[in-house]
């Protein structure tokens, strides 16, 4: 019964299907919003966000102005370090900021022309979870202990297309073994604890996929896991966009798991994006010193000399309250007095390269 | 003087027992380290790798007696200390310390910098009086680049990196010869987890410390590694010298370890072929028979499944587990 679902999820009838209504049917066109025209090309495009933490030790800046863009079927890769953002970039797309403390105060995010802050609430959670799926970091705590995986499974579905109890669970089940679940039939009456965390992570991707979303928002989603199950659950995510053609927003602050997947790279500093580029060229000719000072810092394991590792100076900045100049200003090498009083912008310096840094073409030179 | 054996590990077996019913009676046991054996030369850094639960930070701690082993030997500088008196291994605990993986865990927050750093000096009476401690303890602060106006703060006005400063600083007080190092960067952040790494470098070569590097990530052991050991579910499948692991491994575990870690290089990353392992560790509790390996293993045999392999020298000071080597 098992092996014949595998067989069945994989057949490519079942494969296409899954792409026609990606690309053709997408379930939020039945909302009343008519789409700007001149946006449509961009499957999501986030402008000028920010995000602020009203906390009781003041305003905590998270999001300082962010601006990027996602395609259909890409795989947009945010990279940085603790604190940088990342999370609260992506969590402000589907509103999951906690309000209080935290607030959007500006800028806007069009989903497929559709400006998700303008929406109501009842109009986002058709997006939630249907159109934008999540992938958190632990599934642990993102599934629900006391309730089975098929419940689980069949309650995203149920909420967003019409179907009976009955196919809903068979399309669970299809769902289960087509993120490599063994013995699916079985293994949806089981409960989280019941599998390891490979697994979990493995249910919580075939749940993203649960209503053929055409974004999903995968947040740090291999880092609880050891590295030789992380390389299946990349595989595993690289297959399935590649046949679903679903894009991807991939948060990690691993800079080798994000040269095996992406296709594009923002990196993300103190709430800013302070450079984004396509991934050969990001890792071949990185202009930010941020971006430099971290993949030197990386050692590489197919290193056969041993370099001494330029480790970063310092520390991140603190968000709390009004930040003056380049953030990144106190631990770089480059910085001068312009750096200190005035945050450089985003410029391109090649096709599809943006830096913000007023001295770019020297770090280029140096690195 | 360059091949002085610090610590002998021999046959090791740390095994946790598991209780239940009414009685609490013993009804099996979490073999988390099951017979490993290796020599810690003077000056190496020895670097232990291997996926949760496969018993490196039980060996880590077995050697420093935090446990007593359930069979075998560990013998610091000669002497096996689970044959001397309690008061033998306190002393002898001097010269090996440990630096922990959480730095928001393993330090007191009720107590003040300089006090968490001054606190093994008095324990093991290794100064006269509070002016001394005073001047150590600012020396030491010193030696692991934290500032020394901060004695008189607490933990958590540090952040990660530079609590694992004072982690550190509270290791070498006692002025130890070796050191356990247990995921001592993994809680840090890339830039950070470079600093910490390059102050343990430098203290090592500056002092002559001895450490037993216990990670995960693979790039940061053989960095800073001398030779390299593999674990898999409370055995050791390969040890060599860390050049040899990385361009010839021989285990298939070691191989698959390997492959599955990306590297930072888009066009490398898109040609490398990967060794998937299919399925997940099993548990610690009960084992597969034979090779622990051969239930995930893709080259594994039934002679695999039934009888365990030896580990033994291959060639000259590359050691492995495994019957198809």
């Amino acid at each position: 019964m098992g092996r014949k679902s595998v067989i069945q999820a994989n057949s490519p009838s079942n494969a296409d299907t899954g792409k026609g209504q990606v690309s053709d049917t997408p379930s939020l066109d039945r909302g009343q919003i008519r789409p700007e025209p001149a946006l449509a090309q961009k499957l999501l495009e986030v402008r000028d966000l920010k995000t602020k933490f009203y906390t009781v030790d003041g305003v905590v800046n998270a999001l300082n102005g962010i601006s990027y863009s996602v395609d259909k079927g890409e795989c947009l890769a945010i990279v940085g370090e603790s604190g940088s953002g990342k999370t609260v970039g992506v969590l402000s797309i589907l509103r999951l900021i906690q309000s209080p403390p935290g607030r959007i105060v500006g800028g806007s995010i069009f989903f497929k022309g559709i400006d998700l802050l303008t929406l109501d609430d009842r109009a986002l959670r058709e997006i939630r979870g249907g159109a934008i799926a999540v992938i958190f970091q632990d599934p642990m705590t993102s599934l629900n202990p006391v309730m089975r995986i098929s419940a689980q499974i069949t309650e995203n579905i149920m909420a967003h297309e019409r179907l009976t109890h009955v196919q809903a669970r068979a399309k669970a089940v299809d769902l289960l073994a087509m993120v490599g679940i063994p013995t699916p039939a079985k293994r949806l009456n089981d409960y989280p604890h019941q599998f390891s965390g490979g697994m979990r992570q493995r249910v919580m991707i075939a749940m993203a996929l649960s209503c053929s979303p055409q974004l999903i928002i995968a947040d740090e989603p291999t880092t609880a896991l050891d590295v030789t199950v992380q390389a299946q659950i990349v595989e595993l995510v690289k297959k399935l966009q590649a046949e679903l053609g679903t894009a991807v927003i991939w948060i990690s602050h691993d800079l080798g798991v994000v040269a095996r997947l992406a296709d594009r790279v923002a990196v993300m500093y103190a709430g800013h994006i302070v450079e984004t580029a396509p991934v050969d060229e990001l890792y071949a000719r990185p202009a930010h010193p941020y971006t430099i000072g971290l993949l030197n810092s990386l050692p590489r394991l197919d290193a056969r000399t041993k370099t001494k590792l330029q480790a970063i100076g310092g520390l991140p900045p603190n968000l709390l309250g009004d930040l003056r100049g380049c953030p990144f200003a106190p631990r770089c090498r480059f910085a001068t007095n312009r750096c200190r009083e005035e945050n450089p912008t985003l410029a391109e310096v090649a096709p599809g390269h943006a830096v913000a840094c007023w001295h770019d073409e020297l770090t280029r030179a140096q690195a | 003087m360059k091949n002085e054996v610090l610590v002998r590990v021999k046959d090791l077996k740390m095994h946790f027992p598991i209780r239940a019913g009414v009685l609490n009676r013993v009804v099996g046991a979490v073999k988390a380290v099951d017979g490993v054996t290796f020599d810690i030369l003077k000056g190496e850094t020895l670097g232990l790798v291997g996926e949760s639960g496969c018993g490196k930070t039980t060996a880590g701690r077995a050697i420093l007696h935090l446990y007593r082993p359930t069979a075998g030997e560990v013998a610091f500088r000669g002497v096996d200390l689970a044959k001397e008196s309690p008061e033998y291994v306190r002393r002898a605990r001097r010269h090996m310390q440990m630096i922990f993986q959480d730095p928001y865990a393993s330090l007191n927050p009720q107590m003040r910098v300089g006090e968490i750093i001054g606190r093994p000096l008095r324990v093991h009476g290794l100064v006269k009086d509070a002016q001394e401690e005073k001047h150590l303890v600012t020396e030491l602060m010193q030696k692991v680049g934290l500032n020394t106006s901060y004695r008189d703060r607490y933990p958590h006005e540090f952040s990660g990196g530079q609590r694992q400063r004072i982690g550190i600083a509270r290791a070498l007080a006692t002025s130890p010869d070796f050191i356990v190092c247990d995921e001592a960067i993994s809680a840090l952040d890339v830039s950070i987890q470079a600093q910490i790494i390059n102050l343990l470098e430098q203290l090592r070569d500056d002092l002559g410390l001895t450490y037993l590097f216990i990670a995960h990530d693979l790039g940061m052991v053989r960095y800073i590694s001398t030779r390299v050991g593999v674990m898999y579910l409370g055995k050791m499948m390969e040890l060599t010298s860390s050049d040899e692991l990385y361009d010839d491994p021989l285990h298939p575990y070691t191989k698959a370890l390997l492959s599955a870690i990306p590297i930072p290089d888009p066009p490398l990353e898109r040609q490398r072929q990967r060794m998937l392992l299919e399925g997940d560790l099993p548990s610690p509790s009960n084992p597969p028979a034979g090779c622990r390996f051969s239930s995930r293993c893709p080259l594994a045999t039934e002679h695999c499944r039934a009888v365990e392999p030896k580990f033994r020298e291959v060639t000259t000071r590359h050691w492995v587990a495994c019957h198809l080597v």
